[in-house]
């Protein structure tokens, strides 16, 4: 769970910051995977950050709560935190609604 | 078996009051108002550790940033800034993202807060931890109960990592709950409350430890104050011990015939008290006093609360004795000042500091009852103690005036607070005879000596203070009401006591 340094081609990212593989963690990853492949279609690239292997990044981002999502790019940056239970409001609370891509 | 030992914090007079300092490797709950000092406290606690210690320490800010933390502390002459480049001391800042509104989809912890601050300990290898203050976290997140068992997380892992935490919070009232959000539940192991009331329409700033849980400390509440470049400082009233040795060793009042009445001169560590009307020769006697020192060689300092130096060395010049010479050639030192400059506990302090640097031998205060005007009842009478307790502890010779309310004399408030702990008091009287005003004396008390019981007269002139004859034929001075008896009734009286 490294996180990965280069973004995608657009510089659309969602930073996933996690503590340790515990199950919330987990949840979090598969839910935001989920998001990011069948909601967005593929447009936005899945950083994970692990706090405990570098708490320091978390220490520049100021992030408290675990999970937490930011998104950076495209403006405006948006935060939300938790194991990311209801996919909806994720896609709101990130300002990602209007990315949705239709249903298959 | 394993006791909880302390961990000295170098903030003065704390570590007397806590007898030690904090639980070591403990949190401990600093919960105060707004203004009541918990985020200078907190700094204080890290920055004398590194200046006192060479102990790292960490700062855990919830509300303001770092760069507003360096600031406040810079006020104090410290320069966090340059401890941070050292690597003493570093910051977690979890103070709040401007405009980032959190929105919440799911379970959460505080993974990443607490493995930031477990980073800053390890990395910077800190012994000290600070937080402050935890109440801004609760606005932050929606979930109250989560951020309590998440704080208790911290305050165990802190535990684990062996460090000592000073942990603030905020509390609406002074006297009320502990703390908002009921987080002394968690860590109640110690407790301190600042409290800073308003009396009389003074401010009075004290701290009280509530709890040590295994570990003893001062009760109750302890005035404190901040001074500029030191920081906070504690004044440990109730916990001054009675320690100091004691001297039989006597030394000149600056009046002859006073030396004789109190069996040979004061002795050289005790506290006297003169109490006496308006205009009865008080600020005399303080200034035969110190000319007496400085005769014998001593180092003699004056803390003058109602004339201006110009006055004093005019008034003393008046009697015979150059003040203004004697500063000169080093052997006393005069501070004078409006006691409405500052509160009671701020010139305590500085009163202390004065005594350490310049090392007198005597110390006079003109008048100590003038102080009364800055202070509550029970901030004057902790001061009293306080500044009494000073001189003892240095082994000074310390001569306190009281200006009584009438003229006739009575007794004030200085005298109900200081009479018991001083060890000579002197009483100085108006005595009216047969349409004229005159002055009269009496050594009312002096512990572990002779003095005699006579009230004599006393006279003024340009060489000072002249004690003459006692009054005879006069009752009730003490009393302020002078009655002058006949002759024969005097030797009723005496005659009376001898057929018994």
């Amino acid at each position: 769970m490294n996180p990965i340094e280069e973004q995608g081609p657009s510089g659309k990212t969602l930073r996933l910051y996690v503590t340790g593989q515990t199950p919330r963690s987990e949840r979090a990853i598969k839910v935001l995977r989920t998001i990011c492949e069948e909601e967005l279609g593929g447009e936005f690239e899945l950083v994970v950050i692990d706090v405990l292997e570098n708490p320091q990044l978390a220490e520049d981002e100021k992030i408290l709560a675990t999970p937490t999502v930011v998104k950076e790019l495209p403006p405006p940056i948006r935060r939300i935190i938790g194991d990311l239970t209801d996919v909806e409001r994720v896609l709101i609370g990130l300002d990602l609604l209007h990315f949705k891509k239709p249903a298959k | 078996m394993e006791v909880v030992q302390k961990h000295p914090t170098g903030i003065t007079g704390f570590d007397h009051v806590a007898q030690g300092g904090l639980p070591r490797g403990r949190t401990t709950l600093l919960s105060g108002t707004s203004g009541s000092a918990k985020t200078i406290i907190a700094g204080q606690f890290l920055v004398e550790g590194v200046r006192k210690f060479g102990e790292k320490g960490v700062f855990v800010t919830f509300e303001e940033t770092p760069a507003e933390i360096r600031k406040n502390l810079a006020s104090f002459g410290w320069d966090v800034a340059a401890f941070e480049a050292d690597k003493m001391l570093a910051f977690v800042d979890a103070s709040p993202v401007f405009g980032a509104e959190t929105l919440v989809s799911g379970s959460y912890d505080l993974g990443a807060l607490i493995a930031r601050i477990e980073h800053a300990v390890n990395s910077v290898g800190a012994t000290r931890v600070a937080i402050d203050s935890i109440g801004p976290i609760f606005g932050q997140l929606p979930d109250a109960h989560v951020v309590r068992s998440e704080l208790l997380r911290i305050s165990h892992i802190l535990k684990q990592l062996g460090v000592t935490t000073l942990m603030t919070a905020e509390r609406t009232d002074d006297f009320g709950d502990i703390a908002r959000y009921g987080v002394e539940e968690f860590v109640s192991d110690s407790v301190i409350v600042l409290r800073n009331t308003l009396e009389d329409e003074k401010r009075r700033r004290t701290l009280e430890i509530l709890k040590f849980r295994g570990a003893g400390h001062g009760k109750g509440e302890y005035p404190f104050t901040i001074v500029p470049e030191v920081g906070v400082e504690v004044i440990p009233l109730s916990a001054i011990e009675l320690t100091q040795s004691s001297s039989d060793q006597r030394i000149p009042s600056g009046v002859e015939e006073l030396d004789e009445m109190c069996g040979g001169g004061f002795f050289r560590d005790s506290v006297i008290l003169v109490s006496g009307a308006t205009g009865a020769g008080k600020t005399l006697m303080v200034t035969e006093f110190l000319e007496g020192g400085v005769q014998n060689g001593e180092r003699c300092m004056l803390f003058a609360f109602e004339e201006s130096r110009g006055q004093l060395f005019r008034n003393a010049i008046g009697w015979g004795v150059d003040l203004e010479g004697m500063e000169r050639e080093g052997l006393l030192r005069v501070h004078a000042c409006y006691p409405e400059i500052m509160g009671v506990e701020d010139h305590l302090v500085r009163m202390k500091s004065a005594m350490d640097e310049f090392g007198p031998q005597r110390v006079a205060v003109d008048s100590l009852s003038a102080l009364e005007r800055v202070a509550s009842l029970k901030g004057y009478r902790e001061f009293v103690l306080g500044l009494t307790a000073t001189m003892k502890e240095r082994e000074i010779a310390g001569l306190c005036t009281s200006t009584t309310p009438s003229l006739t004399g009575g007794t004030t408030i200085t005298e109900a607070h200081i009479s018991t702990i001083t060890d000579t008091i002197i009483l100085m009287r108006y005595v009216e005879m047969f349409g004229e005003i005159r002055r009269g004396l009496t050594v009312l008390k002096m512990r572990g000596s002779y003095h005699e019981k006579v009230i004599r007269e006393f006279t003024i002139d340009g060489k000072g203070m002249h004690i003459s004859k006692t009054f005879r034929n006069v009752v009730g001075i003490l009393a302020g009401q002078p009655q002058n008896i006949g002759t024969d009734e005097l030797e009723r009286i005496n005659q009376m006591f001898e057929a018994s």
